[in-house]
């Protein structure tokens, strides 16, 4: 591309350093050194830098890894260190983000569509969430069941979806546009996540079959049993998802 | 998935080493990694099989840093103060001394050490490196020569490197 005769630029000492310049121009680089020791001295500089700025950094690489770095399917225990750690703030932040929740709710239509829209955009806040997912993490189940159960005037159950590839991480209290509102967040091998949405007076009593809702992508079977409504929200396909709410329709109905 | 997950785990021991060339604390430079791996992994969905993700993941890492930096109104701040305490190995009496260099390195306007950073030790491309930075390869050549030709000057005159003045002229050449 350069002509031999071209003279030599500043910059191309550095690209000659780094590897970076054709075998041709490389020969003429060369060359022109022998004949520069000023340029020479330079590039013996550069040389030199680098390869101890590469001595300096180098360690970086094999240091140890901090637990807390990893993608969201790094080990619930890794998570569950990090989430009791922040667990006083988690209790502020979750409070707010599920105000703001609720405010995002209001335009509902029928009942079951107002479920599914809260499940939804739940699912949609606080999966993504990598260091703040929950509030109470499944370290501490039994203390999150009663809390939840507490607030919500009702008997929870945190299924247990092991069987089904699905552990706990753990859950937040949420405010629903006519009270408290539960999620329960679960993680396959993968880092997929699965939320159980559950709110008082769903807005009709008794017991309802499955029902099926698909809104911005994410999954839904919403039912009600008694006072409470459940909906189980995941990014997968409809029979993926139907499995899981078998699992825990049955375990919740007993 | 599995095989998209190994590719970004085995990136982040070089990511760390970049954050650390921005942000010298290193609570600070894992939490940045930290950020990066969670929004890439937010947005699998953008990246494309079998192009670069190495320069994917670095350049998500950089627009964090830049945002970061951009909100709290300060850029150079306190790295070189911080700087301090990076691990380098023992270095001969008679070579030139890495703990030196590095606090030289630190002393780089930001732009200088993150164009430094991908060149000389994470040993990117030209190409690759003006990519994860946005900015033309001229512009990026031109960071490298300035950051080279200070951190020269620095170690041919130590005095100009405040709190290491003592250590005196041996400091500068290899020969």
């Amino acid at each position: 591309m350069t002509k031999p005769s071209e003279p030599v630029s500043e910059l191309e000492l550095h690209a000659f350093v780094d590897g970076q310049l054709d075998e041709a121009r490389q020969r003429d680089v060369t060359a022109h050194l022998a004949g520069n020791p000023d340029a020479a001295a330079r590039v013996a500089d550069y040389r030199a830098h680098k390869e101890a700025l590469k001595a300096a950094f180098a360690p970086v690489l094999t240091e140890p890894l901090p637990r807390r770095l990893g993608l969201p399917t790094a080990s619930r225990r890794a998570l569950h260190t990090r989430w009791a750690a922040a667990a006083a703030v988690l209790l502020v932040t979750g409070g707010a983000l599920g105000w703001q929740a609720a405010g995002m709710l209001r335009p509902a239509a029928a009942p079951g569509a107002a479920v599914v829209h809260q499940a939804v955009v739940a699912h949609a806040v606080f999966t993504p969430q990598k260091r703040h997912p929950v509030e109470v993490g499944a370290d501490q189940e039994a203390h999150l069941v009663t809390w939840l159960s507490n607030v919500l005037g009702a008997p929870l159950k945190a299924p247990r979806l092991a069987d089904a590839g699905y552990l706990l991480v753990g859950g937040r209290l949420l405010s629903a546009p006519d009270g408290p509102a539960a999620q329960f967040m679960y993680e396959d091998k993968g880092g997929r996540r699965l939320t159980l949405y559950v709110v008082t007076d769903p807005g009709q009593r008794g017991k309802t079959a499955f029902r099926y809702a698909e809104e911005k992508g994410v999954a839904v079977f919403y039912w009600i049993d008694g006072p409470l409504g459940y909906a189980l929200a995941g990014k997968m396909t409809r029979d993926e998802l139907l499995k899981l709410a078998d699992v825990v329709y049955a375990q919740l109905g007993r | 998935m599995p095989e998209v997950r190994q590719l970004i785990v085995d990136q982040i021991p070089h990511l760390r080493r970049y954050a650390r060339a921005l942000v010298a604390n290193r609570e600070q430079a894992d939490d940045l990694v930290q950020d990066c791996l969670e929004r890439a992994w937010s947005r699998m969905h953008l990246w494309r099989a079998g192009t670069n993700i190495r320069a994917w993941l670095f350049t998500i890492l950089h627009n964090l840093h830049v945002n970061a930096a951009r909100r709290r109104h300060s850029q150079a701040g306190p790295f070189y103060a911080a700087a301090a305490d990076l691990p380098v190995p023992p270095t001969q009496e008679d070579e030139l001394n890495v703990r030196d260099l590095w606090q030289a390195f630190a002393r780089l306007p930001e732009p200088q050490r993150a164009a430094i950073l991908l060149i000389s030790v994470e040993e990117m491309s030209y190409g690759e490196a003006a990519a994860v930075l946005d900015i033309p390869v001229g512009t990026l050549m031109s960071r490298i020569h300035r950051g080279r030709e200070r951190l020269r000057d620095l170690m041919a005159d130590p005095g100009d490197n405040p709190g290491h003045g003592s250590r005196g002229n041996r400091l500068g050449r290899k020969r």
